[in-house]
């Protein structure tokens, strides 16, 4: 199982090296609206400092579902999936796979944009950089375990792209937060039981959604 | 599917008539028999349908995540019909929290909104069931419309306690400022029986709601068979 999980994720890996689709578009997506944001906040006030954390993680979601919608578009438009579930493997790999998949990406993006929005907004995050990239690592998670689910689901809708921030967003509220108040811990240097208080939600809710989509998924992609 | 059961249209025919009776009883235990409050005055009534819309709309969403369950499994229509009908039904009452609470607060805590725990869980829980019919909407074909709201019915519901945790976690770090008496501190005893009665009529109310949506559900999906057969 473990062997088929990785073959499906280095499919997607070669494809990606090859068309460079879904990091670009993320990273440019982020870095443009880390922009932006610069320009609806005013300049050099504390207001800046204090609303980072949310702002970061608020550009860290939208490029996450616009890098997630991409994830079954091609399976399903070219026939992959129904190839995929012919394979003597259970649906749920496919699942994991795309998981992998998806959490690697947004992950190298985030670690991409970081600095650049550490030089952008002059924050610091080098004193609290393991603390940091912790918190990076439980909330993409929960981001990505929910998102394929999700996408999965929204690739078959009509209103494709749309429909998953519409399913996604509530969902993953406990996340936003999680994610965001760690950040800020990080960011004022307050120790790490506060982090890890606010981290334990954010494990919770991976732990228990990886769950959930475990069993769910073969009931999405089924025909 | 259509069943023209006289036993059960009898049942059904006097389920109506005890919810028309018990609102009409409720109505007078809220406005008449209840004592004024002593801070916020006449305004406090709302509480007796605030309180009351957000407990079915729990039990609403409630019945949407085991009847999502027991369409997974077991593949039945009927479930996905009960699991849609508490969906609307639901959403219709947490809209009814989420303008009865506003209301209230204008006067007592002079402001429209407060992110308090249960106001913003609400908010959530609102979001998170548009969704849910949302997708419905957007998805073609019965089965897959009944799949894809079942997965997102359970995986919903299941996020609503981790939602309330980290909402509660989140308030801890950013306290809301004081509100005078809160809900249920101290209630006086006539109080504590409109209460009751109201939570008890409203549900009530919820399960004849249900049962009109489900037969109202079952005639559309009739109709949508013979649209199918004369489409032959």
């Amino acid at each position: 199982m473990i062997h088929s999980i990785f073959t499906i994720a280095a499919k997607d890996f070669v494809s990606e090296l090859r068309g460079k689709e879904m990091v670009l578009s993320m990273l440019v997506f982020s870095l443009m609206v880390a922009v932006v944001f610069n320009f609806a906040l005013p300049p050099g006030s504390d207001a800046i400092e204090e609303a980072a954390p949310g702002i970061l993680w608020m550009i860290f979601i939208f490029a996450s579902v616009l890098g997630m919608n991409r994830t079954f578009v091609y399976e399903v438009d070219k026939g992959c999936l129904q190839g995929l579930m012919l394979a003597p493997v259970d649906r749920v790999v496919i699942y994991i796979s795309k998981l992998l998949v998806n959490f690697s990406f947004i992950f190298l993006v985030e670690l991409m944009v970081l600095p650049l929005f550490s030089i952008f907004f002059k924050l610091d995050f080098a004193t609290g950089i393991w603390p940091l990239l912790f918190v990076l690592f439980i909330n993409t998670l929960g981001l990505a375990i929910v998102g394929t689910l999700f996408s999965a689901i929204s690739v078959n809708t009509k209103t494709r792209e749309v429909m998953l921030p519409i399913l996604q967003f509530p969902v993953t509220v406990p996340i936003i937060m999680s994610a965001v108040e760690a950040t800020s811990a990080v960011l004022q240097g307050q120790e790490w039981s506060v982090i890890w208080g606010w981290s334990k939600i954010g494990i919770v809710f991976d732990v228990v959604f990886f769950v959930v989509a475990f069993h769910t998924f073969e009931f999405v992609i089924e025909e | 599917m259509i069943k023209n059961n006289k036993t059960a249209n009898t049942l059904v025919n006097l389920l109506s008539a005890s919810v028309l009776l018990g609102m009409v009883v409720n109505l007078y235990l809220i406005f008449q028999f209840a004592p004024e409050e002593r801070t916020m005055g006449h305004v406090q009534r709302i509480f007796y349908f605030h309180v009351p819309s957000a407990w079915v709309s729990f039990l609403a969403f409630f019945v949407v995540f085991v009847y999502s369950i027991a369409y997974l499994w077991k593949r039945e229509q009927k479930y996905d019909i009960v699991a849609v009908s508490a969906a609307e039904i639901g959403v219709i009452f947490a809209t009814l929290v989420l303008v009865t609470g506003p209301v209230w607060a204008r006067p007592v805590w002079n402001t429209w909104w407060e992110w308090t725990p249960r106001l913003t869980l609400f908010l959530v829980l609102w979001f998170i069931y548009v969704a849910y019919l949302m997708l419905r909407k957007f998805v073609e074909g019965d089965e897959r419309v009944a799949r894809f709201s079942a997965v997102f019915g359970i995986v919903g519901f299941i996020d609503v306690p981790i939602v309330y945790m980290s909402i509660r976690l989140w308030r801890d770090i950013h306290p809301s400022p004081v509100i005078a008496g809160g809900e249920g501190s101290g209630l006086h005893p006539d109080m504590r029986i409109t209460l009751f009665f109201s939570l008890f009529v409203f549900t009530v109310l919820f399960f004849w709601l249900l049962i009109q949506r489900i037969r109202l559900e079952k005639i559309s999906v009739t109709v949508n068979e013979i649209k199918k057969q004369m489409a032959y």
